[in-house]
This record gives structure tokens, C-alpha cells and sequence, in this order.
């Protein structure tokens, strides 16, 4: 059986020439719904049904995607939650943070408090789908991974380590049935009041030496930082050495 | 008064002649600074430094900084300064931080983060406390150096490991008892990020994430993917993005423990199912966490990869190494090629040259083989062996094979 699956696409914004574009977490959510749910994968985007990057996202081989038609300045958890709750859903898969706006990465947080499923953060793929129970693999930093069970349903944001998105074909993402549903969100008040600017680069923090006397600031400036402290073995027997690095390599945690 | 200096010239004359009887009490008459006719500061050398145990004249150029000889270390060590004490009886308000604790130490981001809390206090009426919430066990021994005023520690199994729904339930005890004025939480990959999320959405507050620049009213954090800053007020809940705050470092704190009761936790949604075997060579070198890492002093190849399989270390080499061809280039640590951060770094065969040594700058623990005990690697490393790396390589291969063939047979005994 398979699991019905929307995936939540947001329009992202290209780092360096500050373009709109399918955004990359997004799109790698789009990908892994492609691989759980194939054609029957629904497509969710709340705003301007009208806007061309959608069409970048429709390409992978989306055959339909639905709009929730609202102005920008409008929240978009309300009228996500409402239309999540009417249809029957398994998976909802977002990014982890969006590529414009606010960017707090808070709205799989926020649906599923108002839906009452469990979040999964930062998933790297979803394994297999068993009896309603989902194998997920997380992505850890270092490049680990995690296996968590979580019962359907469930919200995961998916994370840069998950499959990259497929490429994108122009003319099928131009012949994609576009179902726009009109809801009237709510204008987000808090955020009247905040002012944005372009991003300051923020400044490296200098090494402050807080020394007392001209000697102590020379010795700071001059010494080499390490002063080798560390444990010399010398005589030993190969055997001994070799078992010294092993319990530090144990004691340190990185042989398991 | 008139602008005219009167001169007293037998004064004068008895504080030149050195063997006048009252030539002491006229020369130390005069005090603070003296200035000459044409107005320069005069400093009277005879006056400065003290005569030594051999009647010869001291002078302290460095105020009592002076270097310790050898016969007074242990003096010098009980005169370490102790920081002064930062009190706080009875707060009016708590801001507490919930630091990532990575490996159960307080990490550099997590003590940023202490300090920016302590600054916010200072701008907010009323005495406040820093509260730091660890979770699961922890081998941090300075909590009080950090600028923790009082500290809750939740070392039950359930939060152990990964446990965010317990974590939170946990966070909701918390807000319900203190009321705190502030959460902080870091910004990062460790699970802050995440935790802070789960609580803002269920305290219904809107947080500030990715903030960088915090005082008591106004915020400036990150928005648009890094491309917009938002300046607003300040929230109640705030993700901070890495070097916000200074760390504490002037004052030592309390870290009073302070008691939650009747948590309970009921079963969690998410069921952790462990770490998954990663393949260490897939990992890229820049975020590995333990290197194995290969010099000029290496001539049995073959042993080593098959070393860094057993150990399941991520291959590093030195220039030398990749120029010669024993290795790929982006497997080159070091200035011209990948600055990594691992946790430990094993350097086998490799001297340090100070283009490697900027490479590594950011590992915790180096452990070095090396024939030369004279090289800069042996000088930066926390443990150095002296030695023929084949050997011990070798030495090192057959513990590894005997501590798997151990846990297996652990592992079918159960079965």
C-alpha cells in the first residue's frame, strides 16, 4: 500500500545572485515523496499560484499541484493546517528552513502542534513504511545517521543530506495542472513591526589578550599557543604503545 | 599665590651631597612628581628599585610578573588566582539557556551563549539568575566557571541519547515552575535548534531563530536564508547563532542545583533505534570526526588503509603523501588542502609542517607516531609515541580485531 504523502514547496532564493529558484531543501523533499509515493505524491504550496518557479518544481514529473491562493504578507500555517486536516495524509514532508522570509524553520513545528502528529527533524531518506510504522533515517552532524520508528502520521523537514533533487524539465513543468484553492489568511501582525535589512557581515571576533603588563601581552603575542604538555612514549614496547592510543581511541568514544 | 618657584639653595645643596647627614630626610621629603624649569617630569633614579640580599640595587621592571624559577613551581601554583565569586540570593527572574552539551562537555557555542545571558541580565531590572538545563550525562566539571548560577541536571535515562519529546515534556516541568523570563537556546545541528522549535510551538510563542546580535529589547537575527537582517523585539525564546556573546571568563558562579519534580514522561512517539554503521571513507574529510592521517614516515600502504578499516577512521594525508601519489588529493589536510575539525586526530609518520599544523588547528585530541620526538606533531600532540609506525600499526590493527571479535561473540551469546 501506498502511503499518501504531500510534500510542502516554498520558493527559494539562489544564495549569490539572490534569484528566485526551487528551493534546495524543498526540492529534496519533493524527491524523496517522488520515491515513497511515485505519481500519487501530492504538491503543496501556499501563495501566488501564478509564480514560475513552481514550474521548476512541477518538472521532476509532478502531473498536479495544488495552490492555497494567498496574499504574501499572510500567514501560511493556518490554511496549511486546515487543508492538511481535511484530506487523509500519512507523511507531510517540508525543508527544514525556508529560503526567504522569516526562515525560523518553524512551521512543521507549529502543524504539528496544531495537527497533533509527532515532528521528525532533519531527515536524511525514510527507509521503509511497515503496518503504518515508518523507518527514518536522521541526519546527525559528522556525518552520522540516526534510525528512528515513528507511527504514520508524522511531519519531517529534510535535510541537505537526504537524495539531491532530480533534474528539472521545462516543458511537462509547463503543462502541470495547477489546482488553485482560494483561503483568506490573515495578515501577520507581528511582523509589521520588525524592519529588515540586507545582512550585515557579522564581525570575526578578535582574540582579546587580557594581560596586566607589557611582558604577559609579548609572551601572548610571541609564544606558541600549544606548549606541549602531552604524553611521551618512548621506551615502551610496540605492544604498550599501541594499547595506549587504543584507550585513548576508547576513552574518547570514536571506536565503537 | 605668585607663579614664581622659590628656590631654598641650602635645601638644594644638601640634596646633591650625597654624605650630608640630612641628605635622606631632604631627598625623600620630596613627593609625586617633580617638574624642572622648563616644566619635563624629573624622576629621581636613586630613588627607584631596592637594594638585593647582596647589597646590590633591584630594579622590577615587570611588577611582580617575573618568571618563577624552578625551586618556587609549587608556590607559584597555590597562588593561582581565584576568580571572584558572583552571588545571586533570591532572584527576581531566571533566564535559563539550555545548552547542546556535545559529548557531555559544554561546548564553545554553549558557553557564548552562557555569557550573552548574563549580559542580558545585566540590562534587565531586577536581579537575575542564569539557569542552565543538561540533559543525560555529563562530564563537564566547570559549570561554575562558565557563568552558571544555578544548574538543573536531568540524568535519568529517559533523556538520554535521543529523546526530544522527553526533552520537551521536561522544558514545559520547567517553564511551569521558574517562569523564566528568557529561553535560549543554540542555533545549531546539535539538537538546540530542534528542542527550541518543539518548545516555542508549544508554549505558542514566536521565537527568533538564527539571532546574532541580542540586548534586553531588540534582536537582530538572520532571515531569507541568510540574506535579510530582522531587527525586532526582543522574544522570549531565542535560537542564537554561534559567537553572539563573550564567554565568562572574569567571575566564577554558584552553579546552585535546583530540583524538578513530578516529570513524567510518557512513551515517546519517536523510538530511537540507535546510530547506523556509516562507511568512514564516504564521510568528507572536513566534518570526519576521527582521521587517520598518513606522512612521508608511512612505507607499508596496504597496512595502513586496512588499519583505518578496522579502526574505521576517515583517511587523511600530508602533502608529502599526495604529492608522491600514495593518496588522492582531497584526502590532503592542511592549508592548500582541507581544514578539518575532527575529535581526534591520529598522525602517523607525519612531522608537522606549520601548513598541516593550521589544518588541524581545530582538532581536540592529537595522537602522533613518529620516529622524531623532536617534531612539531610530538610538540602539539596529547599523546605522542615514540616508534617505527609499522609495528605499532600493526600492535594497533590486532587490538581493534580483538575487541570485534569480542563484541560479536558478546552479541551471539545474547542471540
Amino acid at each position: 500500500m501506498q502511503p499518501n504523502v504531500v510534500s510542502l514547496i516554498s520558493i527559494g532564493r539562489h544564495p549569490q545572485s539572490g534569484r528566485a529558484r526551487r528551493a534546495e531543501q524543498d526540492g529534496r523533499g519533493v524527491e524523496l515523496g517522488l520515491k515513497l509515493a511515485g505519481e500519487k505524491l501530492s504538491v503543496l504550496h501556499v501563495g501566488n499560484p501564478e509564480e514560475p518557479v513552481l514550474r521548476q518544481y512541477a518538472g521532476m514529473g509532478l502531473p498536479a499541484m495544488t495552490v492555497l491562493k494567498q496574499d504574501e504578507t499572510a500567514d501560511a500555517v493556518p490554511a496549511l493546517s486546515d487543508y492538511l486536516q481535511q484530506e487523509k495524509i500519512d507523511i507531510v514532508l517540508t525543508g527544514v528552513r525556508s529560503e526567504s522570509g522569516e526562515s525560523s524553520g518553524m512551521v512543521p513545528y507549529l502543524l504539528a502542534e496544531k495537527l497533533g502528529w509527532p515532528v521528525v527533524a532533519r531527515v536524511a531518506d525514510i527507509v521503509s513504511i511497515k503496518d503504518g510504522v515508518a523507518e527514518v533515517l536522521l541526519a546527525l552532524p559528522r556525518g552520522q545517521r540516526r534510525s528512528v520508528t515513528v507511527k504514520l502520521p508524522f511531519i519531517a523537514s529534510v535535510d541537505n543530506a537526504a537524495a539531491p533533487a532530480r533534474q528539472s524539465a521545462f516543458g511537462p513543468g509547463q503543462r502541470v495542472r495547477m489546482e488553485s484553492v482560494n483561503t483568506h489568511g490573515e495578515v501577520d501582525q507581528i511582523r509589521v513591526d520588525w524592519q529588515e535589512a540586507p545582512a550585515k557581515p557579522r564581525p570575526k571576533r578578535l582574540k582579546t589578550v587580557k594581560a596586566k603588563t607589557a611582558a604577559d601581552r609579548f609572551k601572548a603575542a610571541t609564544a606558541k599557543p600549544q606548549g606541549g604538555s602531552g604524553k611521551v612514549m618512548k621506551n615502551e614496547s610496540a605492544a604498550e604503545k599501541a594499547k595506549a592510543i587504543f584507550d585513548l581511541l576508547i576513552e574518547e568514544n570514536v571506536i565503537r | 599665590m605668585s607663579d614664581i618657584i622659590r628656590r631654598d639653595p641650602r635645601r638644594e645643596w644638601i640634596a646633591r651631597n650625597r654624605l650630608h647627614p640630612l641628605h635622606d630626610s631632604v631627598a625623600n621629603a620630596v613627593q609625586g612628581e617633580v617638574r624642572g624649569p622648563s616644566g619635563l617630569l624629573r624622576k629621581n633614579p636613586h630613588q627607584v628599585g631596592f637594594i638585593g640580599p647582596n647589597g646590590l640595587k633591584r630594579i622590577d621592571r615587570l611588577k611582580g610578573n617575573a618568571v618563577v624559577g624552578v625551586g618556587n613551581k609549587r608556590s607559584a601554583a597555590n597562588q593561582e588566582a581565584v576568580l571572584p565569586l558572583h552571588k545571586v540570593d533570591n532572584p527576581d527572574f531566571y533566564i535559563v539557556v539550555v545548552p547542546d552539551m556535545v559529548g557531555g562537555r559544554l561546548s564553545g557555542h554553549d558557553k557564548d551563549i552562557l555569557g550573552l545571558a548574563h549580559t542580558m541580565v545585566s540590562t534587565i531590572e531586577g536581579n537575575g539568575a542564569v539557569v542552565a538545563v543538561c540533559f543525560g550525562e555529563s562530564k563537564e566539571t566547570h559549570y561554575d566557571l562558565a557563568g552558571v548560577d544555578r544548574l538543573i541536571h536531568l540524568s535519568a535515562s529517559e533523556y538520554e541519547g535521543f529523546a526530544p519529546e522527553a526533552r520537551l515534556t521536561a522544558l514545559t516541568h520547567i517553564e511551569a515552575q521558574l517562569a523564566p523570563k528568557h529561553w535560549l537556546f543554540p542555533d545549531s545541528i546539535h539538537g538546540g535548534s530542534d528542542l527550541g522549535s518543539r518548545l516555542a510551538a508549544r508554549l505558542g510563542e514566536r521565537p527568533a531563530a538564527q539571532a546574532w546580535q541580542v540586548s534586553g529589547e531588540q534582536t537582530v537575527c538572520r532571515g531569507g536564508g541568510g540574506s535579510l537582517d530582522i531587527s525586532r523585539q526582543t522574544p522570549r525564546i531565542l535560537m542564537l547563532l554561534e559567537e553572539c556573546g563573550e564567554a565568562i571568563d572574569e567571575t566564577r558562579h554558584e552553579a546552585l542545583a535546583i530540583e524538578v519534580d513530578g516529570i513524567s514522561v510518557s512513551e515517546p512517539a519517536l523510538q530511537d533505534k540507535g546510530l547506523m554503521d556509516v562507511d568512514p571513507s564516504a564521510i568528507p574529510l572536513a566534518e570526519a570526526e576521527f582521521i587517520l592521517s598518513a606522512g612521508n614516515g608511512i612505507h607499508n600502504w596496504d597496512q595502513f588503509h586496512k588499519v583505518a578499516t578496522v579502526l574505521g577512521a576517515t583517511e587523511g594525508a600530508s602533502r608529502v603523501a599526495v604529492d608522491d601519489g600514495f593518496m588522492p588529493r582531497f584526502r590532503q589536510v592542511g592549508a592548500t588542502g582541507t581544514w578539518v575539525t575532527a575529535r581526534v586526530y591520529l598522525a602517523v609518520g607525519i612531522s608537522g609542517a606549520i601548513q598541516h599544523m593550521q589544518g588541524i588547528g581545530q582538532c581536540d585530541k592529537v595522537v602522533a607516531i613518529n620516529t622524531d620526538a623532536g617534531c612539531d606533531m610530538v610538540k602539539r600532540a596529547a599523546l605522542s609515541v615514540i616508534g617505527d609506525s609499522e609495528d605499532i600499526l600493526a600492535e594497533l590493527m590486532l587490538l581493534a580485531q580483538a575487541r570485534k571479535k569480542g563484541s560479536q561473540e558478546e552479541q551471539s551469546d545474547a542471540a
